[in-house]
Order: C-alpha cells, then structure tokens, then sequence
C-alpha cells in the first residue's frame, strides 16, 4: 500500500448474467483527495461504487483501507462500519421519516435513542452546512434537492474516511452546487477522501485533483486533472478522438418566422393543478424549441400540461389549427404527441418489462386493446430500434431495469419514436447519462426536426440548449417571463433574463 | 449445464417440481394412487373415479379463482381476500333466482343459464365494487375486500331470507350435472368448466392486450399512465374478471351439492387462490405474471390435500402443511437464500473441477 | 419527533377510551336499529331490536329481554333457534327483546354488559365459549338481572344464572350409536366425518361413537376426519377413502350437510345407500329436506338436535316473574332420533327445522 493512500482497490472483477460488469479494474483514492471517476454510462462506475460499499459482492479483486489492510465488505453496513460513506444519485432515504431519523436511522447503538439530542445535534450539523431544512421536518416534505443533501450531511456526520458522493448534482441548481463544493473542500482539508462520480465536466475541473477513467468494465487510466484537458477527457471516455461537440453547433438551425398556419400546437392560458401559472405555447412544425429556468421554475411541469399528464384545469389547445382537448396522455398521443418524461425511473421505464415490451408500449397503447401486436411484430420494430439507436442490450427480451441509465433513456426515446409523433416533448433527456449518449440525443433532435418534426427540448444544461434550441422559453417562479430567439441566445442573454425584470420582446 | 440452468430458471418450474414431488410421495407410499376406473355412478352412468380424477375435480374451482386472482395481484399489487364470502353471495343469488320465495321449489322458477347469468352479474358488481374502492380511492386491497370478507356471507344470506334452498334432484335433474356428471360423460363436469376458463384466458391474454396493460400498471402506474393508459379502469377490470371467476367458482360449489351454506362454502378459499398465485412464483407485490404457472400452483395446493386426506391427516391440520409450504416458498424465493445457494453451486462446482 | 410521541400515545388513549365505550357507552346503539333480518357472519356484533318501543302505557307492562346468540347463518339449527326466539318473545307476547349476534365470545361480553347498561330484565344467553363469563354474570346479578342460558352451558357458578337449557349432545350421540347397534350388522365399518373440533355437538356425538368403537372388537373407524360442518369436505374425504379402495358401511356425520356431501360422494362412485343398501347413512340436526330423506328411505337414521328453547325460556320467566321458584338448575331438552323406516309425513313436518 502506498504511503498516503486510503483506498486500494486492485483486479477488481464483477460479472452479471451475460455481462463483465468489471474486468480487473485497479483504483487508489490518497487522503484529502477529490478524485473523479468518470466514463459512460454502463462503464462501470456504479458497479465499481456498488462493490466497494458491499451492494454487490465482487467476484474477483482485493481492496485494502489505510491501517487495516485487507478488507472483505459483504454489506452496506460493513462498508459504514470501515467508514465508507455513499450518496447516492437516487434518493435513498425514508421519505416519511423527519429529517433527523433520516440522518440517524441505523446508526444507533442499542434500541434507546435521545430523540431530543438527536435533533439538536442534527441541527447543529444543518445549519453548519448550510442546508434549509429542520431535523423534525419530514423529509418528504423538502425539496429533491434539499433531499439529498441531507442525504450529504448524514454520509459527513458518519465521521467517513471514504466519501462516495454518486451522481449528487444531477438534481442539485447551481447556488446548491456551489455549497456542495463548499462542504467537499471542508472535507478534502481534514483529510477525507471523496470519490466523485459526475457527468457534469465542468464540475470535474472545478472541484477535483485526479481523474480515474473506465470504460466498458476496464480501466483507461488515471490522471492529474492538470495533464487531462477537456477533449481529452472526452475522447478517453469515448475511446475515440472527436469534435462531435463543436460540429453540433453549427447545425442548429436559425430561426425563421412562419405564420401561425403553420403551427403544430398552439396552447392559450394553459394551465394545470401542478401549480404554474397560465401560459402561451406554440410551436411550429420542424422547431426546435425549449423551456429555460432554474430548477422548480416551472419547465417540466409546462409540458407535462401540454401532455395532459397533468389535470389540466383550463387554457384552449389546438392541434394543426383545429380545436381539441388534451386532458389525458392518450388524447395527446392520438394527437401526434410524445413526451419523454423527466424522471426515467419513475416516469419512463416499465422495470420488469423487456426491452420490447417497453418499446413497443405507447405504439400499442394507440393501436387499441383488442389488436396485440404479434411477437414478430414486436420483435422487428424492437431489433429496428436497438440498432437504430445503438441501444446495448443482451436482447430484446432483457429485463429494462437491468440496462444502464443511457441505455434506458434510448429506449424510451425508441417508445416514442415508433409512435411517429408530429410533435416530441424531451425533458432532461440527457440527464445522467453519459456525453456519447447526450451528442447521439442532440443530433437526433436536429435529424428529427430537419425531417419536419416538430421538438420541445429541456435541459438543465444551458449549453445543450443553446446548441439544440432556435427558440427559448424562459421561465420563473412557475411563470413564462420571456422568450429568446435568433442573436438573443447567448448564455448571458439567458441568465439575465431568469436573473431578472420582464423580458424584452 | 444450461439448459438446466434455463429449466430452473422458468417460473414454471416451482410449481412443476412441487408436483413431481407429490407425485413422486405417492407414488413411492402407493402406486395405487394413480389407478383409475371406470365404475357406474347411482344414476347409472359411467363415470371414472380415482385420486387423479378427484384432484382434477376438486381443483376446478380454485383453478378458475387462480385465474383472476393472479390478474387482480398482477394489477393492483394485492389480493382480494373476499373471494370465498362473494362466492356465498353468488351460490345465494343464483339460488334465489332458482327458487324465488320457496327454498325448497317442486320446479325451478327460472332456466338455469338465467340463474347463472344473474349470479355472473351480481359477483362481478360486487368485483367492481372492491375494484373501485382499490382503484380509485386507493384503499390497500386487502383492506378493501376485507369489507367484503366481513359482510359478504350476512349479505348472501340476506339474499333468500336466512333460509337455505334445497334443489331436489326431482324440481331440476340438471342442476347437478355442473358440480357431478353430465349423462353418457364419464369425466366430471367441473374439469371440463375448468378448462374452458383456462380456454378463455389464453385467447384472452393471446387477442387483447390483457397482459401487457396489467403487467405495466403493476411495475409502474405513473409510467402506464404517460403511455397512454388508464390505470385506474385496468385495475377495476381485473377485479371485474375476478368477480367472473368467481360467479363460475360458485355455481360449480352451489352445483356439487344442490343447496348453500352461508357460513361455510368456499370458506378460506381465499388463502388457496393466493397461495396458487405465490406457487406459481408470482410476485404477491404484483407485476410480472405466469398464468399457467398459477393455475399449476392450484392443482398442486389440491394434489396436496387429496394427498393429506389420503393419508387421513386430520383436516384441520391442512393449514399447518399450506403454512409449512408458504414458508418453503418464501424462504426459498428470498435473496438472501438464492445467493446463497448459487455461491454453494459455484464452490461444489468449482470443488468438482479440481477431484477432475 | 414530538409530535410522534404525541401521536402514539393519542393513539394509546383513543384506544382506552374505545373500550369504554364498548362497555359503557353503547346505550344509544340498541333500540335505535330497526329490523331483525341483520346478523354477521364473522366479526362484529350487531344489535337489533324487534320491538319498537311505543310511547305509550303497554311499554311499562313489556318485560325486557336481552338475548345474545350465536350468528343465525351459522347452520340451520341456529336459523331454527333464531326465529324460535324471535317468533317467542314479542310484543304481543309480554316481551320487548333486543338481540346480538357473534361467534366470538369477547364480544358476547360486550353485548352482554351492553344489555346491563339498558337494563334489561333478564338476560337469554348462548355463549360462543364456556370461559370468561363470571364477572360479567356477577354484574348482572349485581344489577339484579336474572340470566337465562340456553342452548350451551358455560363455566361460571351455578348461582350466577336462573337455569340453562340445553340439549344433551352426548345423550344424542348415545341414542344414535344405540340406534346403529340396533341394526345388528356383523361388521360396522364407519367413515367418521366430525364437526369443529372441539364444539359441544362435536364432543357430544364423537364420544359415543369412540366409546363403542373401543369397547366392541366389530365396530372399526375406516376414517375420522373433521369437515368442520362443510359439505364439500365432507364430499372430499368420503371421495378419498372410495379413491383408496377400502370398505366401509355406515356413514356418521355429525351434521345433516356433511351427510349430505358424502352421500353426493357416493353417488358418484355407484355405491347405493339407504334402507336395505349397503351404506348406512346417519346425520343430526333433522333439516327438513334430511326427513324427507329419510322418507325417501336415502338415508337412514337422523338425530335431533332441539333448537326450540324459547317456550323452555317462556315458562321459566313467567314462573320468576310470578314470584315462583325453578326447581331445577339444568334442563335437558326431549330429543328424538328419526329411524327412516318409521319416520312420518307428519314427523317431518313437526320436526323438521
């Protein structure tokens, strides 16, 4: 073992049925390091992750941990007990415990517990981090975001020499970000070692000393952030070099006044039990457009309307200029809509279902009750799609819940695609999933509008927008407050139009 | 090595090796077990008997339950466990169609087609009365048809007044023939109901799109419904179709003895059609289902009490035995234990290798 | 987290409160409910009175009963015994009855001390189970409310109640067992399908069979397997011993609809039964569809089960209320067993429930 390292982990092997999950991966995390640990989706960081806090046991390998040598980690709570620390992307707390419980449970000894020290000493932890929620609050009650940083403060509370922090950004705005980071040098001073596992670059040059990168179950290599520029980052991930992301840019099409005959959707005082307030929507055939805010401002829940996922409680709706009525996803999709929805797992894929099932959902949902499509039927469109979309999978009959979060995201895009919808809501199609994904996605938007169809496109990541979109919608505080077209999208263009005032039109 | 793995592996398997293995019991206790006649029944018809023939017989109800049980599971993540009491209101309705104010008629006072039709109808407004409760006010099945559970019996006696109607083989012949023998058919009736529903249900699950939407809805309701479904009316429909199973399971039940008692037919039946649905490795939290495995896991609960009356186990022991195979069940589809077991393969394996 | 201490121990003092409620609180209940059809089958108990309470002179003249049954759905002798009741004590006959209804005993008790609460004059009880009586029989006497049982005994003094009426059910199992000795077969071969273990009617009639059975070297149980009063598993036992292939000639249910699902099982395997056939077929309770089985010469001996105690329970309470005394603690009611070759039209018509 090397001299300041607090994690060996050395020929790490994971196999699942039909899958090396991990082929003799070696990772070293020293003492006061934030060390990223990157690659694609299905690269397999989160089964690295998920061995060394003893979800899975690995096949193969040995891990050692500064003082104690060798380590066998058969369960989450040896993992705790060695002091490895998890948070994880998903939420993983109780929801209907308070914020205390939650920051406590499964760390007391014996069955007595002082519930008045525990919230005090929970409070104390809060407010020294910073965090806006109170140790009796229940934890449902806060925000995602708010969420998982108590998830945060419980995994630094447990006096960890390891920290994993998995994905914690993805749902995190960047006020919340930047205090993250706060709390992530605070504990790179006293010595911690924190594993940070991102699809976020920006974050990676920001925060971080090393970077380890893997890809398909392999390890590529490790690096100083400092000999590892941006495109190289990239192109290691990858496997290839590439400028895909400097190519995109310049396909975005510039936006062309049409008149309203040629609107494919139009909404007037839309407005849903969600909480937004009514608004105007349109969108022409071949646009692509977008929604722009900050987290909770109201982007998902404006197409969510549009969708009539929803109860929708006022506003008139017309389709290709005629009057119709979206209430129900079904009266959309008859429609000619498809929204891919913002949380994957809970929203978008059917868990037990294969791959096809899954795919062909939506297509046979419209087709009716009483006409199944035959398993040859299913089948083709299924294999259509996986190459279409380059979906990795062992077949068309595996479980989707067994794929990687990419991968998941391709076929759900495969669901709406087949139903050859006129007009594709995105949102955060490219959240935590991986960059080759995110460039497949953007230029599968651009492909499918220069085909005529017409595309809302969301993303917390403002870039991905400015490269996709020809018109912005600019929300806040659940309000469309302006709209960004042509010379007006530009980064600052946007956030001084979120920041503040009423827009310009 | 595998296509071992992939025999193990199917859901059908379970329920499959329990059945051998009761087979296997008495086949090795008594070959006898397994022999069947062909004998004159007292109305002079030729009928098989046997221990086979009496499990086919006997399973039919719980069979046709499994059916819709495994649907309502499948659906709504839960049971129904009013099964047995909506049965008695059934048996109760039907019979009270048959007998009008009198409960012992000289003559039937309506068809029995019209009987059953009735009976069919009022069980599934009863489904759909738990349906809606599970689907659209959300209330935990168990808890929902727990209305049922309590009330149901008091309701089916209500139904002819606290009496209980006799159908005497001179008012209707024919009433018999759907719990005994059809004339000139040596095999029970009840079989060949059995299998019709068994008929139904593939082409059902073969031409609609039955399976896919309840599955869906019961992995994940909120995905089911942005792709377009109706979650709420799903699940309600599998209730429905329950309810049909159930008026099916009650004329077979009210049939095999021409009359009805409130407090004891179909009792705990219930707990069966539940444990077939477990047997045949369907998730109880709902989702993915088998359909044949499930109706397999019906005959095995009654291959097991024949076998248990066979060996003149007290009867009222029978929920110990159910009991002991739940837990086998359980036990053995727990995580925990399958880890366990495979690591076991692999060390076997691997010690193979090496003695190699 | 104060508010979940707070919350449970709410809850603790919610339930608290329930129970007094259940034993002191329920006066509005009863009188309030009209109808008599009601009844549960499993679980709660429910309350209803027959008579509407006039407001005028006749209601001070009523004697008050409150009677606590066993659910009516229970079996046909228990329907019998319900409308005996409810045919007995009406308004036109003196009496202003409140019934309730549970196959469980605790809440027996509780309708028990309902009843003590309204103040009723006497109290008609047929327990769900012998134990746990005394207090609330003690607050009875306390309240000055004679207790009448019927139909079951229980275990609490004797001073506690006034006199109990009950069937002798050993005495019904002897009479049957003395019945089929009587038939003078060379070899009794006896498929056994008992009640719920454990019931008095069960026990009764189990114990003479068994005490024979030990005692003659002639008399064999092929099988003894409770159906617990279900038919259908009457069918499914009496179907396992013809699958097995043994012989047996005498069937002994201790109900009529467990005779009735094994005769069923006989007919389907062509084994003939009845007067002069090669099966004997034996059931209790005497429904009238059994009697007229055994007309038909089906079946071949059914044992009386008495459910008529309400004029027994009548004339008792006219003796106390005219200021005489019971000499007798326990009654036994008269109970017949029906031969198939002497029964009558007439008998099925007086007998059969």
């Amino acid at each position: 073992m090397k001299e300041k390292s607090v994690l060996e982990m050395r020929g790490i092997q994971k196999s699942f049925p039909g899958v090396r999950a991990l082929q003799g991966v070696d990772f070293t995390l020293c003492e006061g390091e934030i060390h990223a640990l990157m690659g694609e989706n299905g690269a397999g960081k989160s089964t690295l992750i998920k061995v060394l806090t003893g979800v899975y046991t690995k096949d193969e390998g040995q891990i050692f941990l500064k003082g104690k040598d060798e380590v066998n980690i058969h369960s989450p709570q040896d993992a705790q007990r060695l002091g490895i620390s998890t948070v994880y992307q998903e939420i993983t707390l109780c929801p209907n415990l308070s914020v205390a419980e939650n920051m406590y449970i499964g760390r007391t000894e014996g069955a007595l517990q002082n519930w008045k020290k525990m919230n005090a000493d929970a409070d104390k932890i809060l407010q020294s981090l910073d965090i806006p929620a109170k140790a009796s609050q229940q934890l449902a009650s806060c925000s995602i975001a708010v969420q998982q940083m108590v998830a945060i403060a419980r995994a630094v509370d447990m006096e960890c020499k390891v920290l994993i922090l998995d994905e914690p950004t993805s749902s995190l705005d960047d006020n919340e970000v930047a205090k993250l980071f706060k709390l992530m040098r605070d504990l790179k001073a006293k010595g911690v070692g924190i594993i940070f596992v991102t699809h976020f670059l920006d974050q990676v040059y920001e925060v971080c000393d090393k970077i380890t990168v893997l890809r398909d179950g392999k390890l590529v290599g490790e690096y100083e952030i400092a000999d590892l520029p941006r495109v190289k980052l990239v192109s290691k991930m990858l496997g290839k070099e590439m400028d895909d992301l400097s190519d995109i840019k310049s396909e975005a099409k510039a936006y062309e006044e049409k008149d309203a005959s040629e609107y494919v959707f139009e909404a007037k005082n839309l407005q849903s039990n969600a909480g937004i307030k009514p608004f105007d929507f349109y969108i022409k055939k071949g646009e692509v457009n977008g929604f722009t805010g900050l987290l909770g401002s109201g982007r998902s829940e404006c197409v969510r309307a549009i969708f009539g996922a929803d109860t929708v409680i006022g506003g008139e709706v017309k389709v290709d200029g005629k009057s119709v009525k979206i209430t129900k996803p079904i009266q959309a999709m008859k429609n000619g809509i498809a929204y891919l929805p913002e949380d994957r797992k809970l929203d978008g894929i059917v868990g037990d279902l294969s791959v096809r099932e899954n795919i062909i959902l939506a297509l046979q949902v419209l087709k009716g009750f009483f006409k199944p499509f035959t398993k040859a039927e299913a089948n083709k469109f299924a294999e259509e799609y996986i190459k279409l979309l380059g979906i990795k999978t062992a077949s068309a009959d595996t479980p989707i819940k067994s794929l990687s979060g990419g991968n998941q995201q391709k076929c759900i895009l495969a669901r709406w695609l087949l139903t050859k919808p006129e007009y594709l809501i995105l949102d955060e199609p490219t959240r935590g999933i991986d960059v080759g994904t995110k460039v497949d996605i953007q230029k599968l938007v651009l492909k499918l509008a220069s085909e005529g169809m017409s595309i809302t496109f969301i993303s917390s990541e403002t870039d991905e927008m400015l490269r996709t979109c020809s018109r912005l919608i600019v929300m806040r505080d659940r309000k469309v407050v302006g709209e960004l077209k042509g010379d007006e999208l530009t980064q600052s263009m946007i956030m001084s139009t979120i920041a503040g005032g009423e827009s310009e039109k | 090595m595998n296509t071992l793995k992939k025999i193990t592996k199917n859901q059908l398997f379970i329920p499959l090796a329990a059945l051998l293995i009761l087979a296997m019991f008495n086949l090795i206790m008594d070959p006898g077990f397994f022999k069947i006649t062909l004998g004159q029944n007292n109305m002079g018809n030729y009928v098989l008997s046997g221990y086979l023939i009496t499990i086919l017989d006997s399973g039919s109800e719980l069979a046709i339950l499994a059916i819709g049980m495994t649907l309502v599971t499948a659906a709504s993540g839960g049971q129904d466990i009013s099964v047995g009491a909506v049965i008695a209101i059934g048996g109760s309705a039907m019979l009270r169609v048959l007998c009008g104010n009198d409960p012992k008629p000289a003559q039937l006072h309506a068809p029995i087609i019209v009987a059953f039709l009735v009976s069919c109808i009022v069980c599934m407004l009863f489904g759909a009365f738990n349906g809606t409760l599970v689907a659209y006010f959300k209330i935990q099945p168990m808890v929902a048809t727990l209305i049922m559970y309590t009330a149901g019996r008091s309701i089916a006696a209500w139904i002819n007044n606290n009496t209980l109607p006799v159908i005497s083989p001179t008012a209707s012949p024919s009433f018999a023939y759907f719990g005994g023998f059809i004339p000139g058919i040596p095999i029970p009736t009840p079989v060949f109901i059995a299998i019709i529903c068994m008929i139904i249900i593939a082409l059902v699950l073969k031409f609609t799109n039955l399976g896919l939407y309840t599955q869906s809805v019961g992995i994940n309701e909120s995905s089911s419904k942005l792709n377009g479904l109706n979650p709420q009316a799903i699940k309600l429909l599998s209730f429905v179709i329950l309810g049909l199973c159930v008026a099916v399971a009650a004329l077979i039940k009210v049939s095999r003895i021409q009359t009805i008692n409130y407090s004891v037919i179909a009792k705990d039946i219930e707990m069966d059609a539940i444990l077939a649905v477990a047997l045949g490795g369907n998730a109880l939290s709902g989702g993915k289902f088998n359909m044949p495995a499930s109706i397999i896991g019906a005959y095995v609960i009654q291959f097991l009490t024949t076998t248990l009356y066979k060996f003149k186990v007290q009867s009222d022991a029978l929920p110990a035995y159910k009991a002991v195979v739940v837990i086998l069940l359980v036990v053995l589809s727990a995580p925990v234990v399958r880890e366990y077991l495979s690591g076991l393969k692999k060390k076997i394996k691997a010690g193979g290798k090496e003695v190699a | 987290m104060k508010k979940r201490v707070l919350a449970t121990l709410l809850s603790a003092v919610m339930l608290v409160s329930l129970a007094a409620c259940g034993s002191n609180g329920g006066s509005n209940d009863t009188g309030s409910a009209g109808g008599s059809t009601g009844g549960s089958t499993s679980g709660s108990t429910t309350t209803t009175t027959t008579t509407t309470t006039d407001s005028g002179s006749s209601s001070g003249a009523l004697i008050k009963v409150g009677i606590i049954n066993n659910d009516p759905n229970e079996s046909g002798y228990r329907t019998a015994n319900d409308a005996d009741l409810k045919a007995m004590f009406t308004e036109a006959n003196g009496y202003e009855a409140s019934f309730a209804y549970s196959l469980k005993n605790d809440e027996q008790i509780t309708a028990a001390q309902k009843f003590i609460q309204d103040g009723v004059d006497y109290l008609l009880l047929s327990a769900a189970d012998t134990a746990g009586w005394d207090s609330v029989l003690k607050d009875a006497q306390d309240a000055g409310i004679s207790v009448i049982l019927f139909d079951r005994t229980i275990d609490a003094d004797e001073s506690l109640y006034e006199a109990s009426i009950v069937s002798d059910m050993a005495k019904e199992g002897e009479t049957a067992v003395n019945w089929l000795a009587g038939q003078g077969l060379s070899e009794y071969n006896v498929i056994h399908i008992q009640g719920v273990m454990g019931s008095a009617a069960q026990q009764g009639r189990t114990g003479a069979l068994d005490d024979k059975v030990k005692a003659e070297a002639s008399w064999n149980l092929v099988t003894q397997q409770t159906a617990e009063w279900n038919a259908e598993k009457a069918q499914q036992i009496v179907q396992s011993v013809i699958d097995s292939g043994e012989s047996f000639n005498v069937i002994y249910a201790e109900n009529d609809d467990m005779a009735k699902g094994a005769v069923a099982a006989l007919d389907s395997a062509g084994i003939s039964h009845g007067v002069g056939k090669d099966v004997i077929v034996m059931g209790f309770d005497c429904n009238k569809w059994a009697l007229e089985e055994l007309l038909n010469k089906n079946w071949n001996y059914d044992g009386q089960c008495n459910p008529f105690q309400a004029s027994y329970i009548d004339e008792i309470i006219k003796t106390l209320e005219s200021g005489g005394t019971i000499s007798q603690k326990t009654i036994i009611m008269d109970e017949k067993g029906f031969d198939a070759a002497t029964i009558t039209q007439a008998d099925v018509d007086q007998y059969g429930i």
